[in-house]
């Protein structure tokens, strides 16, 4: 209703008022006069000649009788507004509040207020941010939309790819956010990751590109594990020495099924081959019995789309898995010969893994050091810390 | 909506060129501009000298002050002006992404115009009513001031 409203007055104030204001109307009118049909329409309707009542008093006030008219952007009976035109509104607004001319935090702000429908109080805590600062980032950010004309659509097909692509980093950052998060706090935090999942799935309603269902799935498979990757002290636990049994069906049944969807598609992009790891992952029974040399080859495949570092150290890690701890450390050191990992903690922590499996202790004991000057992160320094104390004990 | 959209380049890039590249160039940044203008898109325009041209005016010590310059640091330098008719951003970000000088390392600052139409009519009544008084004051100025100001 808010998407509809904010189409219909071509303001993200005015409409959030107006639902507001028709919101109380229903609670007066509803009680005595019956549940209108159509509960929908009837609330955007009486939101609309709200907002029209507002503007036309502003107006009075403001400026000389002679300016005021009725708006053009008020035309049309929103009563008679279909399924379709619905599901519209909802894809305007997320393209509106991922739009690339917003910085990148304001667009979080943005779509987790207006699409989600957190408070602003809310998002303030997931993020850690002063309510009084989270709220300045959304005013200043409705107020470029409103001045600078950033107009309430969905991109042409010409600009949907890099839009979408912006509209996913989006989600995909509010999962992280929340997959990240310490699980001390998660308990007075919103599950950002939740909100995550939920956006993901609006999106692959509206818009059920490969990419869409690509992420979505990732964010799935992720999920699933959520309960199996730290322990009762919130200790983080390795993908290999985690409790499978605790990682979550449902979720991997989803995931598996759409990230097969958007492979079959042939359009897959990072998301989906990301999301393809995972898969892989969540069919293995043990850590042993993964499909290494599959992983490897969906490693190749993404470090085509997404030359990165970071993807070229994960796939090392794999070639490690597939062909053994010499292979992967070979990979490593051409790796910190290339590409600038001398500031990564996992990079030395990967390598003081290889070392450890080949069974030298000094050289593994030395990677660890370098791993836990980087570290700045608590569960990361204990998760260090205990390995290098196990090898140290042997 | 009007946009204002401010043209950076760096010297480097058009410095690089042959000759035959140069004038390709600016051929190609000119029939874009004609483009524009015949889609009704283009309201203004205008290049700038080099910086090497620019005088700074500003006040100081209750006069006016003329300097040479400025030499900011910076390698980009703001090189023109173009005032685009755009619907909305997402048109006016269209038409500034094929403009060849981004091809050129360029790069544009796409501003809205601001409307100062409210400021201007206030002003103007503001002023016409200190006119008023004014006019009401000049005849009493030699005798008793009164109690109010008389109306018109």
């Amino acid at each position: 209703m808010l998407a509809t409203l904010i189409r219909l007055l071509g303001d993200f104030d005015l409409a959030e008022d107006a639902l507001h204001e028709a919101f109380r109307a229903a609670m007066e009118q509803w009680p005595k006069e019956g549940i209108p049909a159509n509960a929908r329409a009837w609330l955007v309707s009486t939101g609309r000649f709200k907002a029209i009542d507002r503007i036309r008093r502003q107006a009075r006030l403001d400026t000389p009788l002679e300016a005021i008219e009725e708006p053009g952007s008020l035309a049309g009976d929103p009563a008679r507004q279909e399924e379709e035109s619905i599901q519209d509104d909802r894809l305007r607004l997320i393209f509106t509040c991922c739009h690339p001319a917003l910085s990148p935090e304001a667009r979080t702000a943005m779509t987790l207020r207006e699409v989600c429908g957190l408070t602003t109080e809310e998002i303030a805590r997931a993020y850690l941010m002063t309510p009084a600062s989270l709220a300045q980032r959304i005013v200043r950010a409705k107020s470029k939309i409103r001045e600078a004309k950033i107009p309430y659509e969905v991109p042409g097909p010409r600009e949907l790819p890099e839009r979408l692509h912006a509209v996913l980093q989006v989600v995909y950052l509010v999962f992280n956010e929340g997959y990240s998060a310490s699980s001390g706090e998660s308990v007075t935090r919103v599950d950002l990751s939740d909100e995550a999942i939920r956006l993901g799935r609006l999106l692959a309603d509206l818009l059920p590109t490969a990419e869409v269902q690509g992420l979505l799935a990732l964010m799935l498979l992720h999920e699933s594990r959520r309960m199996a990757r730290t322990d009762p002290h919130g200790d983080v636990i390795l993908l290999e020495d985690q409790d499978r049994s605790r990682w979550h069906p449902d979720l991997i049944g989803e995931g598996l099924a759409r990230v097969e969807a958007a492979l079959r598609s042939g359009q897959s992009g990072p998301y989906t081959l990301q999301a393809a790891i995972a898969a892989v992952h969540a069919e293995a029974k043990t850590a042993e019995q993964t499909d290494w040399p599959q992983i490897v080859a969906l490693y190749d495949r993404l470090l085509d789309l997404e030359p990165s570092p970071v993807i070229r150290l994960n796939r090392a890690v794999a070639v490690a898995m597939r062909d053994g701890p010499a292979a992967g450390l070979a990979l490593i050191d051409r790796l910190g010969g290339e590409d600038d990992l001398s500031g990564y903690f996992w990079f030395f922590a990967a390598k003081a893994d290889l070392y450890r499996r080949l069974g030298e202790a000094e050289a593994a004991d030395a990677a660890y050091q370098r791993a836990l000057e980087l570290t700045r992160l608590e569960p990361e320094r204990r998760y260090l810390q205990k390995r290098r104390n196990a090898l140290r004990e042997k | 909506m009007k946009y204002i959209c401010l043209g950076y380049i760096e010297d480097k890039y058009f410095g690089q060129l042959t000759e035959k590249e140069q004038r390709d160039f600016m051929d190609a940044c000119f029939v874009y501009d004609e483009e524009l203008q015949r889609s009704g898109h283009w309201i203004g325009g205008e290049a700038l000298q080099p910086v090497a041209t620019a005088t700074t005016v500003r006040f100081r010590d209750g006069k006016p002050q003329i300097t040479d310059g400025p030499f900011a640091e910076t390698k980009e330098f703001l090189g023109g002006i173009m005032i685009l008719e755009a619907a909305d951003l997402n048109e006016a970000i269209a038409l500034m992404s094929n403009h060849p000088s981004l091809k050129m390392g360029g790069t544009f600052e796409i501003r809205p115009s601001a409307d100062l139409s409210a400021l201007v009519a206030d002003s103007q009544r503001r002023r016409a009513a200190d006119r008023h008084r004014a006019a009401d004051r000049r005849p009493l100025s030699s005798g008793a001031p009164p109690a109010a100001p008389r109306r018109r």
